[in-house]
């Protein structure tokens, strides 16, 4: 559902670009609002999220699936953990759909999905990686790496079961917005992919704005 | 005439886990229909290698899972290769039921008062099978629910389909490389059953010959080509950062 937000940017407690390509690694206190600004448009945001009191417990896409009954996200969707908790509510996206099924890219998956020799090209799994080793206070590791959230993609399923990677909904200056419901850990990959239509084989920078709690 | 190497029937609601070699194959009969087969797939001398459904149903642009179709690990390797599938759509995003949904929707249940015939829930299930090898809730990915066909509407909405649920049906896997298979026959998530359903599934292990290089998973798409050279690549050992 499209929903736009009253917060102001001027009023941001935190903002970054994150260019494609890099990770960003950020604690998001309950209460506190997330926007992910897609800048240029149809970029891909790979995107996992952490209980910060207990990482283990973590983004589980299934539960958000299942619990929600619908495997797009948008206004209203809340994130839920592995022991289906919510993590985070998305609160407003003039985006309209963001996707839950197609996951990270990896320099392994790049093999199968485009050639074998692509294995050399950065990846969306190696920044979650480095990310984790470079942040070892958080305790993550390879295992905590799970199922993600891609948000700007559209990866629509058609009646017959299949998966299409359709024209992205997104555009410049569109965004989605999410209220933490307890202290989050967020691990972004700004995805590098220079193999896929999806984001016109050009990936391009997001900016990432937090709001401190309302009253 | 393949020999049956190992063969019994889970009962409804219950767990179990086994390592397959590769080349063997596990075949899946739904004795009575409605059965639902939790299966998680790791790899068993790098545990951190494990199924994911992102890279499975990206790589062959597929919702649904069914014959020529192959499970993908995190590592861009094929665990498994459906190679027969008389149901046709099985899902693999839905994740199990758990304590709470088990006791939200079909009420209180105790060891202690129904012994073996308890509401086990999926989730516990793969926890304590997991926890067999070292694995624990940080270690689950979205799993499969064989026999269960869960479609999507238009406006993304998820649907149980129990028309789909057939007596006899069943499905085989052909394992291409060592894998730590666990299992569970608790229902699917989605499942809305009056009464606690309890469904047996019969499973069978055979072995077989390996995938030929006209083998119709092999070829079903460009991708699952590639996803088989990992896996010669793999097996011959040659394959830097990638065993």
């Amino acid at each position: 559902m499209l929903t736009e937000s009253p917060l102001d940017p001027a009023d941001a407690q935190y903002r970054k670009v994150v260019p494609a390509g890099e990770h960003w690694i950020h604690i998001v206190r309950e209460g506190e609002t997330l926007r992910l600004l897609d800048l240029e448009g149809n970029q891909a945001v790979d995107t996992l999220f952490f209980n910060a009191d207990d990482p283990a417990e973590h983004y589980s896409a299934s539960d958000t699936i299942r619990e929600q009954g619908n495997i797009y996200l948008t206004t209203g969707s809340a994130l839920m953990s592995d022991l289906c908790r919510p993590l985070l509510t998305i609160t407003a996206d003039t985006v309209g759909r963001h996707d839950t099924l197609g996951g990270a890219c990896s320099t392994e998956s790049n093999t199968v999905r485009y050639a074998l020799d692509k294995k050399s090209m950065h990846a969306c799994r190696d920044s979650f990686l480095l990310a984790v080793i470079e942040n070892e206070e958080y305790g993550l590791t390879k295992r905590d790496i799970a199922h993600n959230i891609n948000f700007f993609m559209n990866v629509p399923v058609t009646p017959d079961g299949k998966l299409e990677f359709a024209d992205g909904l997104s555009a410049p200056g569109k965004y989605v917005e999410m209220v933490a419901a307890m202290n989050v850990i967020a691990l972004i990959s700004n995805c590098p992919q220079l193999n896929n239509p999806c984001n016109a084989y050009n990936p391009t920078p997001i900016e990432v704005l937090i709001w401190g709690a309302r009253p | 005439m393949t020999l049956i190497a190992a063969a019994d029937t889970l009962p409804g609601a219950k767990h179990w886990s086994m390592t397959l070699a590769r080349n063997s194959r596990l075949k899946l009969t739904d004795l009575e229909g409605g059965a639902n087969v939790g299966m998680l797939f790791f790899n068993p001398i790098n545990l951190l290698e494990r199924y994911n459904t992102p890279d499975t149903l990206k790589c062959q642009h597929t919702f649904k899972l069914t014959q020529g179709h192959c499970l993908y690990s995190d590592m861009g390797r094929i665990f498994c290769s459906i190679v027969a599938d008389d149901f046709g759509w099985h899902d693999t995003v839905c994740g199990n039921s758990t304590k709470g949904s088990v006791a939200a929707r079909w009420g209180a249940s105790s060891y202690q008062a129904d012994r073996n015939d308890r509401y086990q829930n999926g989730r516990d299930s793969f926890l304590i099978e997991a926890a067999k090898y070292g694995l624990g809730r940080r270690d689950l990915p979205a799993n499969v629910n064989w026999f269960s066909k869960v479609t999507v509407a238009n406006d993304g909405a998820l649907a149980l389909d129990v028309g789909a649920a057939k007596a006899g049906a069943s499905v085989e896997l052909r394992f291409e490389m060592d894998t730590l298979v666990l299992l569970h026959t608790c229902p699917h998530p989605l499942d809305a059953s009056p009464s606690f359903p309890r469904k047996p599934v019969r499973y069978e292990i055979f072995d077989g010959p390996p995938a030929s290089m006209d083998d119709p998973n092999r070829l079903s798409a460009a991708e699952n080509g590639r996803g088989f050279e990992n896996n010669r690549l793999y097996q011959f050992g040659c394959c830097e950062g990638m065993h």
